[in-house]
This record gives structure tokens, sequence and C-alpha cells, in this order.
């Protein structure tokens, strides 16, 4: 088998090394009754070329060729070439958590550039090297705003990603962190800032909002800082879409940001892998989960990086770490630092800049359901947002998102995304399809 | 690379714009945008790829030797795995997409479901958490929705003092307490001391099998039977699969419920520290409660299943990490099933010729047949002053990556080495060789081994002062 490097005579010989005469002899100490008796169902093995040519018929089964109007939280950005080229060096590929200082100092060294970007683009002082995807982070950031203040209950905005909710539901169950939604406006899509003065108490460790929010709408992020902070409980700043930080003001009232990077040259894969970031201000850091690279010196004077602050992980501090987080997603993080790199101060203002053109080329074409600015996703108002991308399909455009599924009331709606990528023509045709 | 940096340098060129210009302060408001993302780096493409290809060279990799790691499971990333997970069709997939676009990418994740739990001998998968540390969190969680089912949640979590850190770290998330179990002499479980600790307060025993010693626990089926006659689970946490598939299967010995680790077993990349991908499988009775949504058959296609009423919910959004299935897969379909079990036969190999080879130069602590990988201690070097961390990083002057250095806890300075089936004889030969030497180094001359690493671009670290003044992002 091409992926083990032994010849028969090399085992014969590590096998007499041991005084055994087969591979199976080293199993024999395992009881008769846990041993699998007949070999494992699964095809023998195929060649290269029979794998490739598996993967391309199912590739070919999906909808390649399409343009697409979605986003909802996975967006088609240009992915700059560079990017695949250096995440497919095998130093960096093939390389585990840099625990070893010495021979890891590209890695860490990627990680401090990464941390210092995302500090740039959010206004907050540390980051952390990644989480899983937003939808993790998102919880993740409750529970340390639960350690931060010593309160328990949570609030978040109904214009959160349903799926991030959804997830923070399943984590908040059993920490016993209720968890309470707060109302929208009809006509701006905005949080309902008096559902939330009703509904905070002295008891609401954080509130979490997200910018722009589901709906694609920006929220008056200071005005929901200002509500939480009063309460004594902290804003908890949540982004799906990071495009959208090269032009808007970045989230300095909040205190905790976590968001997904996915918009930064990763492709959407069904949904992943993504990387999620978490970051805070100074004085919250211990409280932070995930790993973190520190910047330090080796023996001779020269400036290195190392993780740090371990003495919050599990595999220190075990059940009383600030998470169970071990793995993350270094290798996407790596890609969205040589993105935030090649595009650069100039150039992801310039990107940004792109989406919001095409979006609202698109959007004053169509009837909004909301009043409210937008960055690149708008609600769209269709009688049968069903029938539309039914339409669409035909012109092999996958169209908007149907809203009905996540928010009963909004059944005549389509979320709507558009990009850098998103051609004139497709635009029109969109518009068509609604007339 | 912010030092780089000159105002108006980029590395980017966008086509022209073919829709009117909007103006972002006009349109969101002048109170919602920034006017620069301050310090943000300014290069050029060519200044970027340098700089990232010469920080690449600064790393250790599998691709340039050995990478011992004990429990981490450092093999060979085939290839073919990265340039399939690329294919268009497959990468540019939108979850939300319609399921009827999305055929092939369903059909690929319900192959790995099935092909996973014949592995596992479980009765059901789910795909959905993103690393084995979120699988233990989605079966944990599983298990205590179970429990509910039946009455009573329970209070508590066995787990073993060999465990990983991500074990207890797991039990406090879903809101169990921790009890550790100590192991016996021969770093396996103890029927008696588990038999007294399982009451009707205990949810489950979280096992790894081949434990962090290597040891396969031989009383695995009665270990099973007392959890389950007092009505708790048994977790196995799967870090280890790669010494049994083939071999044996959990769902046979006893598991109710067990992780997958996809970058490790199943060789997809560590990438640094990720992504990873950690699937649960589970036998028949914990399948209503499964992360929704679920994969379906419906006439003649594959479908998602959101009506689950008694799911533990989601665990994470869309569908998990699916470029990490796809590679799975094709390294499941590469082997294919006789290939897998010769794959664990190797990798078994490998440890055990290290463990003979090595056993005379350095503290085995513990005598029990180990499989995947050993645990040595420092415990001959350390009357010479020489601790397994100083030995880890002499192993870099020699060209290795070191192995896992003092984990598992229950082996004071342990040296923990598991080296997978992807290495050649020459080549754990050399490591056997380097280890040798060392530890005559650290007879003859320890402050060589003491001093180490000296053949790096970069020496020992300052680990400490990191800790003590974190710098955590570069300013100007």
């Amino acid at each position: 088998m091409r992926y083990l490097p032994k010849s028969d005579l090399e085992r014969r010989e590590m096998l007499q090394v041991l005084g055994v005469d087969s591979g199976d002899a080293l199993f024999s100490h395992l009881p008769e009754e846990v041993r699998l008796k007949r070999p494992l169902d699964i095809p023998p093995g195929k060649s290269e070329y029979e794998i490739v040519d598996y993967f391309r018929a199912r590739g070919d089964e999906c909808a390649q060729g399409y343009a697409s109007f979605l986003g909802a939280g996975v967006y088609r950005h240009y992915r700059p070439v560079l990017v695949d080229t250096v995440v497919s060096r095998s130093e960096f590929l093939t390389s585990y958590t840099p625990y070893q200082a010495e021979i890891s100092q590209g890695t860490l060294t990627t990680i401090f550039e990464f941390q210092t970007m995302i500090c740039q683009l959010t206004g907050m002082e540390v980051a952390n090297a990644s989480m899983y995807d937003a939808s993790t982070a998102v919880p993740e950031a409750a529970m340390m705003a639960v350690r931060l203040t010593g309160r328990d209950r949570v609030l978040v905005a109904r214009t959160v990603h349903p799926e991030y909710r959804e997830v923070l539901a399943t984590y908040a169950r059993h920490q016993g962190m209720p968890v309470i939604e707060i109302n929208y406006t009809r006509e701006s899509g905005l949080i309902d800032l008096a559902d939330l003065e009703k509904k905070i108490d002295n008891q609401t460790a954080a509130l979490i909002i997200q910018s722009p929010n589901f709906f694609g709408v920006v929220e008056d992020v200071r005005a929901a800082a200002g509500i939480a902070h009063r309460h004594g409980a902290l804003l908890i700043h949540i982004f799906a879409e990071a495009v959208s930080l090269g032009i808007l003001e970045p989230p300095r009232d909040a205190d905790i940001v976590a968001g997904e990077l996915q918009s930064f040259a990763v492709p959407p894969s069904y949904g992943g892998p993504f990387a999620g970031i978490i970051a805070t201000k100074e004085k919250f850091m211990r409280q932070m989960p995930g790993r973190i690279v520190g910047q330090t010196s080796d023996t001779r004077g020269n400036r290195a990086f190392c993780l740090t602050l371990a003495a919050r992980e599990q595999h220190i501090r075990r059940e009383k770490a600030t998470s169970n987080i071990c793995t993350n997603q270094a290798l996407i993080a790596l890609m969205a630092t040589v993105f935030m790199t090649v595009y650069g101060k100039q150039g992801l203002r310039e990107l940004a800049t792109q989406n919001l053109s095409k979006a609202h080329y698109l959007a004053q074409k169509l009837p909004l359901r909301f009043n409210a600015p937008f960055f690149n996703e708008f609600v769209a108002s269709a009688k049968n947002p069903n029938a539309v991308n039914r339409k669409l399909l035909k012109k092999k455009i996958v169209g908007g998102l149907p809203l009905g599924r996540y928010y009963p009331e909004l059944e005549n709606t389509m979320l709507l995304c558009a990009t850098e990528m998103s051609r004139r023509a497709d635009l029109d045709s969109v518009a068509e399809a609604f007339s | 690379m912010f030092e780089r940096s000159s105002p108006g340098k980029h590395g980017y060129q966008l086509p022209p714009l073919d829709v009117p210009a909007v103006d972002p302060a006009a349109a969101l408001g002048p109170q919602n945008t920034r006017s620069e993302i301050a310090d943000f780096p300014e290069v050029s493409e060519v200044e970027a790829i340098r700089h990232f290809t010469r920080l690449s060279t600064h790393n250790y990799a599998i691709d340039l030797g050995l990478y011992p790691l004990g429990s981490c499971t450092m093999k060979y990333n085939p290839r073919v795995n990265e340039h399939v997970a690329r294919m268009e069709g497959l990468a540019w997939a939108h979850p939300y997409q319609p399921e009827a676009l999305s055929q092939g990418i369903l059909e690929i994740m319900a192959a790995l479901e099935r092909m996973l739990a014949e592995i596992t001998g479980m009765d059901a998968v789910t795909l959905q958490p993103a690393a084995g540390a979120h699988g233990e969190f989605t079966g944990i969680l599983m298990v205590r929705a179970f429990l509910a089912s039946q009455g009573h949640p329970r209070k508590k979590l066995l787990i073993p003092d060999s465990a990983h850190g991500t074990n207890p770290a797991t039990a406090t998330m879903a809101g169990y307490a921790v009890q550790n179990i100590k192991s016996n002499q021969a770093g396996m479980i103890d029927l008696d001391v588990l038999a007294r600790a399982v009451d009707e307060d205990v949810a489950a025993l979280m096992l790894t099998n081949p434990n962090t010693l290597g040891v396969f626990e031989e009383q695995i089926t009665r270990i099973a039977a007392v959890l389950h006659s007092k009505g708790a689970q048994l977790y196995m946490d799967g870090a280890n699969m790669n010494a049994l598939v083939g071999i044996a299967r959990p769902g046979d010995f006893g598991a109710d419920v067990m992780h997958l680790n996809l970058h490790k077993t199943f060789s997809t990349p560590h990438g640094g520290g990720g992504p990873g991908s950690g699937p649960v499988a589970v036998k028949k009775h914990l399948i209503p409660f499964l992360p929704q949504p679920r994969l379906a058959r419906l006439n003649d296609g594959w479908s998602w299943n959101h009506d689950l009423p008694q799911s533990i919910g989601r665990v994470r959004a869309f569908y998990g990490n699916v470029g990490m299935h796809i590679r799975a897969l094709a390294y499941i379909m590469a082997h294919g099933g006789d290939g897998l079990r010769n794959a664990t036969l190797d990798a078994v190999l490998n440890s055990n010729y290290l463990r003979v080879s090595l056993k005379s130069y350095y503290d085995l602590p513990h005598q029990a047949p180990t499989l995947h990988e050993s645990v040595f201690s420092d415990a001959r070097q350390a009357k010479r002053g020489v601790r397994t961390g100083d030995i880890a990083k002499r192993l870099i002057d020699y060209g290795f990556h070191p192995y896992t250095v003092s984990f598992p806890l229950i082996v004071p300075g342990a040296m923990m080495i598991e080296p997978t089936e992807t290495e050649s004889k020459a080549e754990l030969d050399l490591f056997i060789d380097a280890l040798i030497s060392i530890a005559k180094e650290v007879e003859e001359t320890p402050d060589l081994v003491l001093t180490a690493p000296h053949h790096t671009r970069t020496s020992r670290v300052d680990e400490v002062a990191a800790a003590r003044k974190p710098i955590l992002r570069w300013k100007p």
C-alpha cells in the first residue's frame, strides 16, 4: 500500500527483533471476545486515479457552475491564489499545534500576526488563535461573560444567526445559563431597544448582538452597549461577514467580539471547516478560551514566539479550564492571515465597497422588507420566494434564502447576498425573477 | 510583515466595478463607517509570498520526518485528499443550496457515516462536531439526554487519572462533576476501584482505550458490564483508535458512545493546530438524541431531517467540517477494509519496535503490553539532572520532532512516543540511534542536553517571560 513505507522483508526483520512471528501476535493479549473475527465490510483499496474520479463525479452532482445569491453566514468571495499556495506548504499543512516553540516559529509567527490583525479589525486589545467557527465562539463568549460577571443570564438578539442561537441553546442548557431572546423592530430589522430595556436586569451577564445582523442590517452597537453597560452587563458583538469590517466602524464599545472568518478566503465547503475568533479587552484576557501566542525571546536574545497563558487551558486546568477546546482551526486562520495580508489596508476597504455597491444595485430594484442601512445582504419581500428561486435555477442561478423556516412572520421574504463575485447580468436576472 | 508595510503598497487588484459605486458613509451613515484600518499591513504580493514561505521554513512538519507525539497520531497526510477536497462542486458548495444540487456531498457524508459505523461497530454516526473535544461534549450531552429521558440525568462522570485534559473539561461544560479513578500498577482501570465508584449518581465512565499508556484495557467487557449494571454509560475517547481499526471494535466491547478524531486516525492534516473533525458514533439507544439535523434517505436522494424532537440540538452551525469529511473518506477508500487493518498492524509493529529497542536505555514504568504508543520516563536521566523536556529539546538537534512531554500525568517525567504506521524502518532506526546517543550524552555531557537545542534557528524559548508579561499583538 502506497502510504505504508515498509517491505515485507523489513516487517519480518522488525518482528524478529520483537521475537514474534506475525503482526497479529502483537494483539494476542486482547481477550478473544473483543476481537473482530471478520474483515471490515469496506471495499478494497483504490488507486489515486479512481479516488479522483469518484470525487469529481460527486462534485458534478452539486451546484457546479451556478451563480449564487446565498449568504446567511457563508459568503462567496474570491480566493487569491496565494492563499492555497501558502497553506499547501508542507511545513504549515503537516505540522502539529506549536508546543515545541524552537521548531514551530513559522506557525507561531503567523498566529501572532493573525491576532494582531484581528485586533486591528475589531478594535479589541487581544485575540485568540481561533475557535472552530462563529457558532461555537458565541456560547464560548457567553460562558466567558458569565465567568467575568458572576451573573448567569444571557440576552441574545433574535437578529443573531438562527443557527448560532441554536448552538448557544445547546451549550446553555446544562450550564444553568438562561438565554432570553430580544425582538427586532418590524420596520427596521434592528434590535428592539425597548424590548431590551424591558428584559435586561442586574442578573444579566451579557447581551449578544450581531452586526451586520442576520438580515444584513447594521446594528447601532453603541446604543446596545450603552444599555448593557448601564446594567453592568457585557456586550458581546458577533460578526458573520468579516469583509464588512473593511468599512464598518469597529465594535470598540463591545467587551467581547466573536466572529467568523469564512469570508477571508475560506472556501464555503458546504459549511466548514471555517475559523471563528474571540477578541476582547486586555483586562478580560485570562478568561478568554483557546490558544494564545505571545512574544518573548530565546536564550540568544532574539525575538521569538510561543503559546502562552496556558494556565487557562484544559491540559493544565482540566475540569477548571475556561473551555475544553484543544485542536482549533490554525490552518484556516492562516488562510485568513494570507488573505488579510494580500488585500491589506486599502484592498479590504475597496473589496468591502464593491460588496456594498453590488448589493445596493440589486436592492434598489427590489421591494425591501426593512428600512435600516445594510451591507452586502438584505431581506426582500416576495409573495412566493420558492417560485422566484425556481425561476432562477433554470438560469443556473441559486437565489436567496427563504426566511420562513427561521422566522415564521417573515414567510414572504428571502435573504439575498451580493458580493464582488456577483456579475451585473446575474443581478439583473434576480431582479427580473421578482417581477 | 507589519514592519515591511509602506503606504499604498498592495498585493491585490479587483476587477472594475460593473455597477455604480456606492459611498460607504452615505449608505451606512458616517457614524457606522471607519476611515481606515489603522496599522493594517500594506505589502506587495511578492513580499507576501516571501514572508510566508520564509516563515514556513522555520517549522518542522511530518513531511520532513518522524513526528512521534503520543496520542496525536501524526501520520502522513495523503495529498490526493487535499486535491479532491478542492474540487469546485465540493469546495464551493453553499450549505443552504438546494438539496437536489448537493447530492454529491450528501452521498460523501453518508458514505463516511456508514464506514465509520462499520469501523467502530456502532449503529449511527454524526459528523457535526468540529474536533475531538467538541465530539466529547456532543457525546456526553447525548448521555445526559438519554439518562434524563429515563428519569434522571445523574451527577458525575468517572474519569481515569490517565485521561486527556479535554475529558474533565468536557464534563464541566456538560454540567457534570468529575470523579477521578486511580489506575492500577499496570496502568489499567482497577475493576474493584471502579465497582466501588459506580453508583446511581454516575452518568458514565469516560475511557480512552487503548489508554494513554498505549495499554489495551483487557477487562473492558467487564468494565462495561459494571457500568451497565448500574445504568451508567461507557463513553469511549477514540483518540487512540489508530491501534484498533480492523482489529477490535468499541461497539463490540461495550462502548455506548465514542468520538473519533479524523485528524488522527483518518489522516486529515493537523495544519499547525486544526482544523480537526470529531464524529461521534453511538449505539441504537442513543440515536434519538443525536444532534440535528440528520441525513435521511428520502425517495431516491439524501435529505436533511430537522424533525428530531429528542435531539440534543445543534452543536455547530451547518453540518460540521465537511472538507475534513471528504479527506477522511478519500483516505478510507485508498486503504480499503484490509488496508486499514494492515495500517493498524504496522502502527503497532512500529511502536513495539521502538519500545523494545529503547527499553535498555530509558525507564519503562509499566510493563503491560502496549499497542500503538508507549510511555517511557526520565527516571534514569533525572538522576543526572536531565528531564524529559531536555531530552525532547535535544531530539530536535538530531532532526526529529520530540515525543509528547510530561503526559500522561500518572507517569512522572513521561516520554510518550507514538510513531504511527507511516514511518519506514530506516527512519525508526535513526530515531532509536538518536535517543540512545542522547542517553549517552546525559551520562557524559549532560550540559549539552540541558541547553539544547543547539542547531535550530531559534534557541530555547523563554516561555516563563511570555506568560509573565504577555505581549499578544504587534504594536507600532
